[in-house]
């Protein structure tokens, strides 16, 4: 019987197995930042245990790090970052700390260095970890216990995941994103759908996306419970990998090329679970609630939490409306925010930072509402700056800043005060995830631009001139 | 790890599905370096509320947690599993947790137990008609006891062996240490490493 292309990978990395016992996995590259790694060096430290493989493990200061230039100032944030450093040092890591042009949110460095390769195992203390997936690695995120576990011997021990196959045919229509498919996904399965699974995306219309847009899709993977999300390789993520700095390269190129190509799912294989969706019945999705799952399309209303047959659902539903201060029936076009955040390792690539400037460009972020663009690399950043991208984002009144996670989670001074709104490119809608009582919307690039020249969720229709 | 056999203490009634870990633990919070103190950010945004379960002298001293299902679900943070330990909970029951919040639970030494909505109802209406009721979670039969509420658990068996034995998995992966390398020295020559290229 033919085997999925996670089931494929996972053979390829099996260490040890034994009946009744998960079985032992190698872990062929680890990302580390400086919020989940403390506590594991620290446990290295006092078993007197050391890194089995600094050279398969790689670091870089992102949760913390100020966007504005000068130093960090929380002197909290500053200790978890020198801690970092110090670690790094010790157990001879290599770091990206802030400055550093490969700087940058952890998901966005490791494609852009090309270590994030298709058919290999990579880990990080960060559930955002699936992004990776999007160029058919197995990636998901672990706790700190599991860090402390792959430093000190490069394999983790892991139980099978379930697959479940989501074929998206036909083709995404004008204005309609990755986002947006991803988004409803989650909207479809549930927060909860995809738990124990690693998702395959398929189909046409994750076919024709750009890897960027592939990361889009896998990053959100956990927001519907996933630990993983994959897309099959093909000439797409070869042409993105291609003479990046840690790809392979001349003859180990064709090598690693000839055994990408044997990793797609067989076609005689069959999944745990399948679900299906049509690419053209998709529209701009924006999430109305406190959970990823609680979206809808943009030209819908607010729900009324009476309409949810399941009493969880009703409950959530009340206490979302409750937190969100929106009442059942407002039309999602009428919703004014204060915020605007482009930024994330769900959007802040390239193509995102692209994609909202042909939108913003010419117009002006409505007065009263303040918009943050955050590239989610420093090489992100200077593309986009060569490109004059900055320009175009600070003409329109938005703040342009360096890169970092920022408003994603607010661990550095990038927050919602209690109360505000924002229409958000970042993957997390809780309660308090973007500042202590602030509200967030998920939306795309397209509609995060729309909506900070607008001032009320919208999308890009009859604004790119 | 210290190891789990059976543990009694009060059970608090959380009647809240889809509990993220931003919720048990916002990101402001997670900034210490050690695993100890992250009490004072467990469940931060809700302990301003009066009303919340916590904050009620009945429940304050609780360490056994029921709650509703998704528990547990977002990031990755290893901290929502010491923020509940730190506060002095060991066990959390509910119908359904995510997928990274049950390793790191288990990797700590707290028990998650998996049981089914209808009994999280009933211990939900016994812990919340008799206030600083105890519930007695045991590992070795795989029951949940409060009063006149009996159920059985779930939790996979080899989860449950770690526990009972409160075994370091560090160690026992560098018992098999000859088997990684074997497997680094098969490894093909074009995978990719981190030092300068």
């Amino acid at each position: 019987m033919g085997r999925t292309m996670a089931e494929k990978v996972w053979d390829a990395h099996v260490v040890r197995r034994v009946e009744g016992e998960p079985d032992l996995l190698y872990i062929d590259v680890h990302l580390v930042h400086e919020v989940t790694s403390p506590q594991a060096f620290d446990g290295l430290r006092l078993a007197g245990r050391t890194v089995r493989r600094p050279d398969l493990t790689i670091a870089t200061e992102d949760h913390n790090v100020p966007t504005e230039p000068g130093p960090i100032t929380d002197p909290v944030s500053l200790t978890q970052v020198n801690t970092l450093r110090a670690n790094c040092a010790e157990f001879g890591i290599r770091l990206h700390p802030m400055g550093d042009v490969e700087q940058g949110i952890v998901h966005v460095i490791g494609p852009q260095l090309g270590l994030s390769l298709p058919g290999t195992t990579i880990v990080c203390g960060d559930s955002h970890t699936s992004t990776h997936g999007a160029f058919g690695a197995l990636a998901f995120g672990i706790g700190t216990s599991e860090v402390e576990h792959v430093l000190a011997t490069q394999t983790l021990s892991l139980k099978p995941f379930k697959t479940m196959a989501i074929d998206v045919e036909g083709e995404l229509g004008p204005d309609v994103t990755a986002k947006d498919l991803v988004l409803a996904v989650i909207a479809q399965i549930g927060t909860g759908g995809g738990q124990g699974y690693v998702l395959e995306y398929r189909g046409s219309a994750i076919r024709s996306l750009s890897m960027e847009s592939r990361m889009t899709v896998c990053n959100m993977s956990i927001e519907a419970g996933a630990r993983a999300g994959m897309i099959a390789p093909d000439e797409t993520t070869f042409a993105y990998l291609q003479g990046r700095p840690h790809a392979p390269s001349g003859e180990e190129w064709d090598e690693a090329v000839r055994t990408w190509r044997t990793l797609p799912s067989d076609e005689d294989v069959t999944f745990d679970e399948h679900v299906r969706i049509d690419a053209a019945s998709l529209t701009p999705f924006v999430t109305w609630g406190t959970n990823p799952g609680q979206g809808l399309p943009l030209g819908g209303q607010v729900p009324d939490p009476a309409s949810f047959g399941d009493d969880n659902q009703r409950m959530a539903a009340e206490r979302a409306l409750d937190y969100m201060g929106l009442t059942a029936g407002t039309a999602l076009r009428d919703i004014a925010v204060d915020t605007v955040f482009l930024g994330s390792c769900t959007n802040g690539r390239i193509e995102d930072l692209r994609a909202a400037a042909a939108v913003i460009k010419g117009h002006h972020v409505k007065d009263g509402v303040r918009m943050l663009v955050v590239p989610g690399s420093a090489r992100v950043r200077l593309q986009a700056e060569s490109e004059g991208l900055d320009d175009v984002f600070r003409a329109a009144g938005a703040d342009w800043r360096l890169a970092g996670c920022s408003m994603c989670l607010g661990m550095n001074p990038d927050q919602l005060a209690p109360g505000e709104r924002s229409a958000s490119t970042s993957n997390r809608n809780f309660e308090g995830r973007q500042g202590k009582g602030g509200r967030t919307h998920l939306v795309s690039p397209l509609v995060a631009a729309a909506t900070a020249v607008r001032g009320t969720l919208s999308s890009p229709a009859g604004l790119v001139r | 790890m210290d190891a789990f056999t059976t543990h009694t203490g009060i059970g608090v009634p959380l009647r809240r599905g889809n509990v993220d870990t931003d919720q048990i633990i916002p990101a402001v919070y997670l900034k210490r370096v050690t695993r100890t103190g992250f009490e004072d950010g467990l469940f931060a945004a809700w302990r301003g509320e009066e009303s919340f379960v916590l904050n009620q002298p009945a429940y304050r001293a609780g360490s056994v947690l029921v709650a509703g299902p998704d528990f547990g679900t977002g990031s990755s943070r290893e901290h929502a599993v010491w923020a509940l330990m730190n506060y002095g909970f060991r066990v959390v029951i509910s119908s359904r947790f995510a997928d990274i919040f049950r390793g790191n639970a288990g990797k700590q030494g707290m028990l998650v137990a998996l049981v089914g909505q209808d009994d999280v109802e009933l211990l939900w209406k016994l812990l919340e008609n008799e206030p600083g009721t105890e519930v007695t979670v045991d590992l070795v039969a795989k029951t949940v006891q409060a009063k006149d509420v009996v159920c059985r658990f779930e939790i996979d068996d080899y989860t449950r062996w770690r526990l009972l034995e409160g075994l370091d998995d560090i160690g026992l992966t560098l018992g098999h240490v000859q088997d990684v390398e074997t497997f680094e020295q098969a490894r093909p020559g074009w995978l990719p490493v981190t030092t300068p290229a």
